[in-house]
Order: structure tokens, then sequence, then C-alpha cells
């Protein structure tokens, strides 16, 4: 049988989580929860994850940034997904497909709010070989 | 320093230098505030004027009325939709009655007759860019305006998507299955679905509150509004929260108090207070409101014995949607702008409010409105 693989969810909603969560743990990961990015470091101290959702915009407009670069600090091999709502709003349309864009958002992929299970499904699928 | 562009266009020689010497580099201050440095340019002819304007940015134009090749008002016609973002100031030893009026209907400002002394043109200079200063002002309040405006639409945009998003995604959770056929299983997301669609309401029904506050002198209605007995309302209003949570509220008040007053803006700010107090509450809290009559001011202080908040929490306190996020208020439901529309409110009355908080302990906010506002109520 597959190893059960473990992933991280940081977003300051509640609901976002929640969703999140029952969804994967349908597919048979292991799902550990953290609402700011705080809790989300101190996370890796007891847990391994083997990818991580964030979110980008928590107690600051930039909070998923500075997250996904001390995650990887942490664990450079852990691919990250960052999620948001906000690209829409701000016209902030920025997209990690270049490779300088992803050396500086570190992030692996982006995906816009609302996110679509399946979409999610196969994002995590390819970020981790599966 | 900002420049103010003036243009001359006269035949006389001695004229141009005239002014450029009595203008030319002075530093026109006004209010304390603004300063104006002018700069000086001319012509000698009305195609070199005309052309003059239209290339450059002159902001006042000294006219002569009789020019070798075409006359001040032939000027004017020439610069068309120019001539509207100019002070021209006719200056000519033959103004007439009729060219004064045929001027001005055409766009002149000013006049200033020949010969005149250095102060005059000053005077005539000054009056002209106070003018300038006050639309260049006007334009840049607009500007703000409309970006604080963009602004707050954005963020509205945001916080409606939130609710709606996080709806979506238990909608779809359900109509997967994704937890299997009993329907027990879902009533988390139901529940959680409701709460946010409340939360929803709460947002949309304080926006309109805020609109009407925007839009509506008009449909105020001043009036004594026992303030007491208001407060006893509210009271009422918010007690089904607090019994529920074991929450009790006290009110000391003067026997009577009334002030002049919308009596819907009056229930809006004691309720938003009063709801507040409760919310941001612990179990078996108490709230304490208290009314205060003084020389020159009313007061109504509401005080809790809640979560509190810090002082760099404190000061985005007012801001509209800045609601405080920590663990604390998560499950709190609220829109992050109750206190911007008592803000408003407060300052419609020439009032205040303010508040006092330490974590963990409480807060207290005071709003003060002043004593042209209250009237005593006299026994009938």
């Amino acid at each position: 049988m597959q190893q059960v693989r473990t992933v991280l969810i940081v977003d300051d909603d509640h609901d976002f989580r929640t969703q999140q969560r029952v969804m994967l743990e349908s597919l048979n990961y292991k799902v550990i929860e953290a609402d700011n990015s705080a809790a989300a470091i101190e996370s890796l101290n007891h847990n391994t994850p083997d990818i991580a959702i964030v979110d980008l915009m928590m107690e600051e407009h930039d909070t998923g940034f500075t997250l996904c670069h001390n995650l990887k600090k942490r664990l450079p091999e852990m691919p990250i997904i960052m999620v948001t709502g906000v690209a829409a709003e701000t016209g902030l349309a920025f997209n990690v497909k270049t490779r300088e864009e992803h050396r500086w958002i570190k992030a692996d992929t982006l995906l816009e709010k609302p996110v679509r299970a399946e979409q999610l499904q196969q994002e995590i699928k390819k970020l981790l070989k599966e | 320093m900002n420049k103010l562009r003036v243009l001359v266009i006269d035949d006389e020689p001695g004229m141009r230098m005239g002014v450029e010497r009595t203008l030319h580099g002075e530093t026109l201050n006004f209010w304390e505030t603004d300063s104006l440095e002018v700069e000086v340019e001319s012509a000698g002819t009305g195609g070199e004027g005309v052309e003059k304007v239209l290339n450059g940015k002159p902001d006042i134009l000294f006219l002569d009325y009789k020019l070798p090749d075409m006359n001040g008002i032939e000027i004017i016609e020439r610069l068309g939709e120019r001539a509207k973002d100019l002070i021209i100031i006719m200056i000519t030893a033959y103004a007439s009655i009729e060219v004064a009026i045929e001027a001005t209907r055409k766009g002149a400002y000013d006049f200033l007759p020949k010969p005149f002394t250095p102060n005059e043109l000053r005077a005539v200079t000054r009056k002209a860019a106070e003018r300038i200063l006050l639309a260049r002002k006007n334009e840049q309040l607009a500007h703000e305006k409309k970006q604080v405006r963009f602004e707050f639409i954005r963020v509205l945009g945001h916080e409606l998507k939130a609710p709606l998003g996080a709806v979506e995604g238990y909608l779809e959770l359900m109509k997967t299955k994704t937890l299997g056929d009993n329907l027990d299983s879902y009533m988390q997301f139901i529940e959680r679905s409701s709460i946010r669609l409340q939360q929803m309401r709460k947002l949309i029904i304080d926006l309109l509150d805020m609109t009407r506050l925007e839009s509506g002198k008009k449909s105020r209605n001043l009036v004594a509004v026992d303030l007491r007995k208001a407060a006893e309302n509210a009271i009422e209003l918010a007690t089904p929260a607090a019994n529920s949570r074991n929450i009790s509220i006290t009110l000391e008040a003067p026997t009577s108090l009334s002030v002049m007053a919308d009596v819907g803006e009056i229930d809006m700010m004691l309720n938003n207070l009063i709801s507040n107090a409760v919310k941001y509450n612990r179990d078996e809290g108490k709230v304490m409101v208290r009314l205060e009559q003084t020389a020159d001011k009313i007061s109504v202080q509401v005080a809790d014995t809640g979560i509190g908040m810090s002082v760099e929490e404190q000061q985005r306190l007012f801001k509209e949607f800045s609601r405080i996020k920590n663990a604390k208020t998560a499950n709190i439901l609220g829109s992050g702008l109750g206190l911007s529309i008592l803000k408003r409110l407060a300052e419609l009355y020439e009032g205040d409010i303010s508040v006092e908080s330490e974590p963990d302990k409480g807060t207290t906010f005071t709003l003060t409105i002043p004593d042209s506002q209250v009237t005593e109520v006299t026994a009938t």
C-alpha cells in the first residue's frame, strides 16, 4: 500500500481550511492545519509535510510570500501551492511560470480562489509526482 | 515651489518689460500654507501670443485689446477651448463698456485699465492666482476622494467574495457527496454556510447604513431624543445575545437627558456600541452603559469586560474594514464597518469617539456630543 502523504494547509479562513481538509482526507491524505505563519512554522517541529498549501493574504497582504520563503528554508524539497483570492481585484496578475518569478515567489504553483477540488488534486499529484 | 505662469500679449515693448520687471520671480504667499513663484513670458503680436498659449502652459494671460494683427476678442476666439482653463485679464486704454461686456462673455476674467501702477498689477495677479490655487486644490481633493472610493470598493468586493467562496466550497463538497450519503454528516457545513451568509447580510446592512449617512442630510429629522429611553431600547435589543452567554448589562443615567438628534442615528450609535460590548465580551462578563451630562457636553460611555485590544490594534480600529483579526476574534461575526459608521455619526454631531482598552481586561468606548446639541427636557 502507498504511504500516506501529509499536506500542510495555512489559511486564516477557517472554512477554506475545513473544505480543503475534508476533501483531502477523503482522498486519503493526512492534513495539518495552521491559521497563521507562526503556527505553520511551529508545526514543522512535529511534522514533516510532503506538500503545503499557503494562502497569500493573511496577517499582512504579502504574508504568504514571506511564509513560502521560511518554509523553503526549513524544507527546501517541499512543494508549495499558493492560493489567493486577491489577484482579480488588485489586478496583481502574477504567476509562477517563468524561472525568475519562480525563484522570487518561491511557491511552485499559484491557484486562484475559489479553488476547484479536482484542480487542487491534480496540482498535488503533479507536484508529488504521484 | 509651484509655478504661476504669466503670459503678456502687448505690442508696446515698454508695457511687456514693465509687467516682467514687476512680476517675474515674485513669490506669492497664500493662507500661510501655499506659495507660487511667478514666471513671466511675453509676446508682441496676436499671432505669436496665440502660439505661445497653445504650446505653453500659461495660467494667467494679460491681453492687450488693441494689437497690430488682431484684437483681444479675436485672440480669445482663436484660443477656443484652451481659453477656458486660462485666466484672461484684458489690459487696455480703450476699455469701453461694450468691449468689457463682450470680452467677459468670451471668457475674460478681469480688466486692468492702462496706465496701471505696479501695485495694481500685483493686486490683479494675486486675485487671479488665488482663484487658480483654489481650482487646483479642488481638483486634487476630487482626485483623492476618488482614490479613497476606489479602495473602499476594492476591499468591499473582497469582503463580499470571501463568504460567497466559503459557501460555494461547502456546496461543492455536498454536491460531490464527499462525506457519503448521510445528510447528518454535512450539518457542520450547513451551519458554517449559514453563519457566513449571516455575516454577509450584516455587511450589506452596515453598508446601507453607511450610504444613508453619506447621501442623506435631507432625510435627517432632528428632534429632542430621550437618550435614556434610547439606551434602554438598545439594551433590550442586545439582551438575548447577552443572556445566552450570561453577560449582564447595566445602565446608569440621569432620569431625563435629551439631545437634538435624528432618532435613527442615535439608535444606530447605541446599538453599535452596546452590541459590540456584548460580542467582544467574555462569557459571564459585564457591560456598563453610562450616560452623563457635564457643563459643555454629554457623554455615552460603554464599558465591557471582554477581550480588549493592544494599543496598535486601537489605532487601526476606526478604519473601514479593519477588523482586528486574531484568535480571539476569529469566531465573532462583524463587517468591519460598525466603528467607522460610529465615527462618521459622531462627526456628524461635531462630537468625538474615543477608546480605552487593555487586552483581556476590557474596552471602554466614550462618545461625546457637544452641548449645543443638548436640550433639557422640560416637564410638560
